[in-house]
């Protein structure tokens, strides 16, 4: 057991040093150079005045030390958590984030986890019972197959621009002052509602597809049969191979955050929802690369730490990994 | 599966082990010798597909899919970009799902185009991850060591890194982006899970009996991979292709619609995005927006159908009883 955490921090500090080193790069790949960009802003007629200002901001974002230092000094800013200024906003990106942060986590972390326990429960359910089998999966086939962007717009649209039932677009209604009073909360929930459903849905027929298919799979197991012929209930037996089944799910968990990730951000975008994924936009748009580095330095801790929590839940819910742990201490 | 040494069986030498893959071989059912079974064997999965209603129905939806990305094309009334008619017309018989706002293009025409672009990502997107997930995921599974926990850490890796990332990073080389190089990139950055999966069955099949047999007769390791582990996981390799050719498809979308697709044509994920860029919400102009999607849906809805129909015919557990 120990081996297994082991192996898994030494797979995560890998990830955590590839992954920052590949955001370093961004700003620096990227065609047209950061600082001439930031200088457009300005407006300098003579040639001497833009050379001086270029010096300066060269100097204010430390670009004109040998590369090697840079990529120090990055990890420097990543290991206090400081990713500079942002060209859009000028604020610090920290400050930036953080104002988007509570929206994305609003979305994703409901959507991820009631998708997951609703969709195994009913996929589950539906397996080998004919009638379910033939209503909620064909609309769970339709929801794991829908783009999410389009699934955004068709409900943008139907739900919203059309009928007037719900807000199309924002975080919260105009003209209110973000604070903790009942209109700005229930405000900020009726906004919430739409691209909540939108990726909650998609995953919901993932799930629920993969845990019939699971569930079938258990159920014609020979344990599954030997239970059987005891005379055991039928309910019994499920939930045998529900157990069972819940595993293969589980890894499927971490498999797909990176996959939800992506299409909470395009989400997102299509309610214009004041998250992460709409500020990345925005960067990219922007060719805001401070912005950039830091909202996908935290994607990535936020996908890391979701894996590990993953890997803590593996463990508490398969026996055989306790008991190997009990095993070795012995 | 079994490797025979076909040897009638009085022939059978006294050597117990071949004598006992021999005999397996010949009173196995089905039988060897004569026409009739060896070809009902061979095309059981054909008779059993076809009594399948969701094999049936998900594969004739994505032939039609098919012969549109192959002949949509060639028979559209319109080019994809050319601007046409009046912007913003409501479906008509001129233009079957109207035309865009404010260019005027015609929205079915595009479609056509588009279909074809999503199968060739698709494709791309399924040869590239399969084919690097399974060398991956032989080597890892097959070879074990020092190689499987190297291997293992390249592919647990790539798993927490979101392909967005690397996707922006990588187009910031790249002044015009086509089609190919979004189904190349999708296949590379996508088959994490496919090794994983092909690992660990790798792992079970390497400890058969029949593996130890070819090991013994001094066959060598890509040989044993090739001839004797990968037809025992076949049915399962042809599932992978198609989620793969599935999820290519759906992750082309993401990028078509944040603007990271391909730059040099249209494909159903950038329709959305003009329209989402040129207000079709506000403007109620749902023809544009509304119909790419429900193809896309439609497409790999089918796949997946498909998939799960086909995972009854070739295990037989799962058939309806």
């Amino acid at each position: 057991m120990r081996r297994y955490f082991t192996r898994k921090l030494i797979t995560y500090v890998v990830a955590f040093f590839v992954a920052t080193t590949i955001d370093w790069a961004i700003p620096r790949l990227m065609p047209g150079n950061p600082v001439s960009l930031y200088l457009s802003k300005f407006s300098v007629t003579t040639e001497a005045q833009y050379a001086a200002l270029q010096k300066l901001i060269s100097q204010s974002f430390s670009l004109n030390v040998p590369v090697w230092k840079q990529y120090l000094n990055f990890w420097d800013g990543v290991l206090h958590w400081n990713f500079g200024l942002s060209f859009y906003a000028t604020e610090p990106v920290t400050h930036v984030i953080s104002q988007a942060l509570p929206y994305t986590l609003g979305l994703l972390v409901p959507a991820i986890l009631l998708s997951y326990v609703l969709g195994n429960r009913v996929g589950a359910m539906a397996a080998r019972r004919k009638w379910l089998d033939n209503t909620v999966l064909p609309i769970g086939y339709l929801f794991q197959a829908s783009p999410y962007a389009w699934l955004a717009l068709a409900m943008a649209y139907y739900l919203a621009a059309l009928t007037r039932w719900f807000p199309v677009d924002g975080g919260y209604g105009e003209g209110l002052i973000p604070g903790w009073n009942w209109t700005f909360i229930a405000s900020v929930l009726y906004h919430w509602f739409l691209p909540f459903m939108t990726v909650f849905l998609v995953s919901f027929g993932g799930w629920a597809i993969g845990m019939r298919n699971l569930v079938i799979y258990e159920l014609e197991t020979d344990y599954a049969r030997y239970l059987r012929s005891l005379g055991a209930s039928q309910r019994l037996v499920r939930r045998y191979a529900y157990r069972n089944a819940v595993l293969p799910q589980l890894s499927g968990l971490a498999l797909s955050l990176g996959t939800v990730v992506g299409g909470n951000i395009v989400t997102e975008v299509v309610f214009q929802y004041p998250g992460l994924g709409h500020l990345i936009f925005l960067a990219i748009s922007d060719e805001d690369y401070f912005l950039l580095q830091g909202i996908f330095m935290f994607i990535i801790v936020g996908v890391l730490i979701a894996n590990f929590a993953i890997d803590i839940a593996y463990v508490l819910i398969d026996p055989r990994t306790r008991l190997s742990m009990q095993g070795a201490q012995a | 599966m079994t490797i025979g040494t076909g040897l009638p069986p009085d022939q059978v030498p006294d050597d117990p082990v071949v004598a006992i893959v021999a005999n397996t071989r010949h009173t196995a059912p089905g039988g060897t010798a004569t026409g009739g079974p060896v070809f009902r064997r061979r095309w059981e999965w054909l008779y059993f597909g076809l009594r399948n209603k969701k094999v049936v129905a998900g594969v004739s939806v994505e032939l039609v899919f098919v012969v549109v990305a192959i002949f949509g094309p060639l028979m559209a009334p319109f080019g994809a970009t050319d601007r046409v008619a009046a912007p913003g017309l409501r479906p008509s018989f001129h233009h079957l799902l109207g035309t865009t706002y404010p260019f005027g293009q015609d929205v079915f025409s595009q479609m056509l185009y588009g279909v074809r672009d999503s199968f060739i990502v698709g494709g791309l997107g399924a040869l590239f991850a399969g084919g690097v997930g399974l060398v991956i995921g032989f080597v890892a599974g097959y070879r074990g060591g020092i190689a499987d926990e190297i291997l293992q850490l390249f592919t647990n890796v790539l798993i927490t890194i979101p392909q967005l990332v690397l996707l922006i990073v990588i187009s910031a080389y790249l002044t015009s982006r086509g089609v190919l190089f979004e189904g190349v990139f999708i296949g590379v950055t996508g088959w994490p899970w496919v090794a994983r999966a092909v690992r660990a069955q790798t792992f079970t099949l390497r400890e058969r009996d029949f593996v130890d047999l070819a090991r013994l007769s001094g066959k060598r390791a890509t040989s044993i991979v090739i001839r004797d582990i990968a037809p025992n996981m076949a049915s399962y390799i042809f599932l992978v292709f198609v989620l793969l050719f599935a999820s290519s498809m759906l992750v082309a979308v993401n990028f078509d619609f944040l603007g990271l697709g391909p730059t040099t044509s249209t494909s159903l994920g950038d329709m959305m995005n003009q329209a989402e860029l040129w207000s079709a919400l506000e403007l109620h102009i749902w023809w544009w927006f509304i119909p790419p999607g429900a193809a896309l849906t439609a497409m790999v809805a089918a796949l997946l159908v498909a998939n799960v129909g086909l995972d009854e015919v070739f295990n037989p557990k799962l058939r309806d009883t």
